[in-house]
């Protein structure tokens, strides 16, 4: 709401700029120049003169429409200055109120609102979702996801679910990109069974490696480390390297990854010998992954999306890698 | 009948006339050659080398600045000083002064190709420019003004010329617009902070986005149409009250129009009411620059045929009076609602950049260049009609691919399943888009080569001897 002088400032120059050009309009469609109409009106600029044809009709009388319409628009709608229009439009708090039985937009709808903490327009727009859609929704809820897997439509909506929701991180195609996983390849950090998947999205993941997993190791110790690393992933590698990074291992590394290498789901501790990487596997990044540790978060989705649509987007995510 | 009685051409200062006409080419070919490739990169991203400087995001700027400030205020310094001059007849008042104007809006362009590729920028869209330029800017614009109106103030006619009005209204309201929307907080030589914050911002900088094209790239060229149609076609100006109207009715309704840019945002309803209802009413104001153009002709439509110079000038009148029509439709709400966001924008915006603003200026420089340097024609007529096909074409390609890419991304994006969920992903908006960025990126390039042919032709017209291309006896 604006002080009085400037609403009277805003109404009072519209008005002007709007009258005025009516008037003007008006006014010079009448000869007034002195000058027969269709004659040249006597001056010439390097040559250049000008004749004094009128106004062509068709454009005045567009000019007075567009008037009008203007004019109209201004008394319907909110626009000259604290003046809120006959209709009584505003582009927050629309229907507030009304489905409890108040009088929509009334100064009591907006103050139980108020009071409610139903902030505007968004929880009425959300809710008007909820009443349509809630229901196609709760009866994918009440399939277990072990049939779900087979609904072909249920699949094709949690698709279009991912795709606005998910992609951002793990790419339209789920392969993911550094950092964040690969959902097609069939390998799982925290488990890959519907039940699972289920849980890591309504409640997120927070995968933590502490630089040098917090252990006792020295820098000259990564190189050996990240040569134990690629012996465990099964690739060509130096042997007398590797088996002092296996001495550097036996600090604790095993406590998380296990020990023979193949990580916890429990925890989400990748496995380091199935060569599938997470943020990169070659021995340069490696070293990087060991010395400064790496955190990666996935979001829970529980309260964003609701329960209803985290159970169609893990068959979804089950399926890509399941077909 | 027409009165030729006027000073001799060499009593003229024709000097800062021509360096301008000669840099709104130069200008035109650099800045139309940076949007050719940003739209390539557009399709082929690794266009950019992974070059930080070579980025979209760099580029993009320095495209926008190039060829509105460099290429298009060029053309308007050059036929401002030409027709004030001419008009008024009467020397450019404070010589010095105009020459001032050359050099200093060179080394603004020349400050503006450094810093915007290197990052420099005030992220203000069409005002990016840091602040120590914004300066500069605001000096030479006031000589600018000293050296117009100083010429208008010692001339020898009784009246003002309309074109006149145009330049005038031109000059005064882009220095008002540009030293509001610039108000800064500098914190380092090349870093500074708006004075404004929040949707208070967000206002000022599309108050002063959309006057930049109303009083510059409208008002500005409309200047230029009132003199080189009429001097092109040999016909008096269609209707003197018609041109009262139409120049108070747009200068009047224009500054308004900003908050269209800022629909469905946080901008309050009474101002995007606002923005919407005058926006509308311009739409008839618009077109009457337009109907008074195109109706000069009358009683020289024949001319069309033989003469390129006036078909350029024709049919620039004819996308400025699409363009206008598109631009209060697009301010309605319900259909910003579909368009806002979308390639339909840059496509409406190209309409007018293109269609209007290239066309017109192309036009009258090919009337400027040999009245400038002593002939009564460009060097050749054909490449003159060439080049008006390759930028109709270019213009075409240009604004359909984009209308058509626009309309469907705002349908995509608004499609929704019987489930709640969108239709489409984002991505999967930009994958449709690709076809039509392509067929811009065609149309760019018909336009640069047109562009081309023009620079050839102008050098081949400077360099002739004098009075060498005479004007061709009428068809």
């Amino acid at each position: 709401m604006m002080s009085s002088f400037w609403s009277i400032w805003i109404t009072v120059l519209t008005i002007v700029v709007i009258a005025g050009c009516f008037i003007l309009l008006f006014v010079v469609s009448k000869n007034t120049t002195g000058v027969e109409e269709g004659k040249s009106m006597g001056h010439s600029f390097d040559g250049i003169e000008e004749i004094n044809n009128p106004l062509p009709k068709w454009w005045s009388y567009m000019f007075y429409i567009t008037i009008i319409f203007g004019v109209v628009y201004l008394a319907a709608y909110p626009g000259l200055g604290n003046f809120k229009g006959f209709l009584g439009w505003s582009s927050a708090n629309q229907s507030i109120g009304t489905d409890k039985g108040i009088k929509e937009d009334s100064a009591a709808a907006v103050a139980l609102a108020a009071k409610e903490q139903r902030w505007v327009q968004y929880d009425q727009e959300v809710e008007k979702a909820n009443a349509k859609y809630s229901p196609i929704f709760e009866a994918y809820l009440a399939t277990p996801l072990e049939e779900l897997v087979k609904n072909e439509e249920a699949l094709k909506v949690g698709g279009r679910l991912f795709l606005q929701n998910c992609a951002q991180c793990h790419g339209s195609d789920a392969r993911g990109s550094k950092g964040f996983p690969n959902l097609t390849d069939g390998d799982w950090l925290y488990g890959g069974d519907l039940a699972t998947i289920k849980t890591t999205i309504m409640n997120g993941r927070n995968g933590m490696m502490p630089p040098k997993g917090g252990l006792p190791i020295e820098d000259s110790e990564l190189k050996g480390l990240a040569e134990y690393v690629v012996k465990l992933s099964g690739r060509d590698h130096d042997e007398a390297l590797a088996a002092q990074g296996q001495a550097s291992f036996m600090k604790g590394c095993f406590a998380c990854h296990g020990m023979d290498g193949t990580g916890n789901k429990f925890m989400g501790a990748p496995n380091l010998t199935d060569n599938t990487w997470l943020y990169g596997g070659s021995r340069g990044v490696i070293q990087e992954s060991i010395k400064n540790g790496r955190s990666g978060v996935m979001p829970a989705w529980k309260d964003v999306l609701g329960e209803e649509k985290v159970h169609v987007i893990a068959a979804y995510v089950y399926s890509l890698s399941n077909k | 009948m027409m009165n030729h009685s006027q000073p001799q051409g060499a009593d003229y200062n024709y000097t800062v006339v021509r360096q301008f006409a000669l840099t709104t080419v130069l200008w035109g070919i650099i800045g139309m050659t940076v949007g050719v490739l940003i739209a390539a990169q557009l399709i082929w991203p690794q266009l950019n080398f992974e070059t930080p400087w070579l980025t979209y995001s760099r580029l993009r700027p320095l495209h926008t600045n190039a060829v509105i400030f460099a290429f298009g205020t060029s053309a308007l310094f050059a036929t401002s000083y030409y027709i004030v001059q001419r008009t008024c007849q009467t020397r450019l008042f404070a010589p010095k002064l105009a020459a001032f104007t050359f050099w200093g809006w060179q080394a603004i362009i020349l400050s503006a190709v450094i810093t915007l590729p290197l990052g420099l920028t005030s992220s203000k869209e069409y005002a990016e420019l840091e602040w120590p330029i914004d300066i500069a800017i605001t000096i030479v614009w006031v000589a600018y003004a000293v050296v117009f109106f100083g010429t208008i103030v010692k001339r020898t006619t009784s009246h003002i010329y309309v074109a006149n009005w145009f330049f005038g209204a031109f000059i005064i309201t882009v220095a008002v617009l540009h030293i509001v929307n610039s108000m800064a907080v500098p914190v380092s030589l090349f870093k500074s902070y708006s004075l404004y914050s929040g949707a208070v911002d967000a206002m000022v900088q599309w108050w002063y986005g959309h006057n930049a094209v109303g009083f510059l790239l409208t008002a500005g060229f409309l200047g230029m149409m009132y003199y080189f149609v009429p001097k092109q076609a040999g016909r008096p100006v269609y209707s003197y009250r018609l041109s009262i109207v139409h120049f108070w009715a747009l200068i009047a309704l224009y500054i308004w129009a900003g908050p269209h840019h800022l629909h469905y945002t946080a901008l309050p309803d009474w101002t995007q009411s606002l923005g919407m209802v005058m926006s509308l009413i311009l739409f008839a104001p618009s077109w009457g620059g337009m109907i008074n153009g195109i109706m000069t002709l009358s009683g020289a439509w024949h001319k069309l045929r033989t003469d390129p110079v006036l078909r350029f000038l024709i049919v620039s009148l004819s996308f400025y009076g699409m363009s206008t029509f598109e631009g209060p439709m697009m301010a309605i709400k319900t259909v910003n609602a579909l368009s806002h966001y979308t390639d339909w924008t840059v496509g409406h915006v190209h309409s007018g950049a293109l269609g209007w603003v290239a066309m017109v200026s192309i036009g009258s420089l090919y009337h400027l260049i040999p009245a400038i340097y002593g002939h009564g024609r460009m060097y050749s007529t054909q490449l003159i009609n060439v080049h008006f096909w390759l930028a109709t074409i270019g213009t075409v390609l240009y604004i359909v691919s984009m209308w058509i890419s626009g309309v469907m991304q705002g349908l995509m994006w608004r499609a929704v399943n019987s489930d709640g969920t969108l239709t489409y992903s984002f991505v999967e908006g930009l994958e449709a888009s690709y076809p039509f960025y392509f067929v811009r990126f065609l149309g760019g390039l018909f336009f640069v080569t047109g562009m081309l042919l023009m620079a050839y032709n102008v050098v081949k017209t400077v360099k002739a001897p004098k009075e060498s291309l005479p004007a061709l006896a009428e068809a």
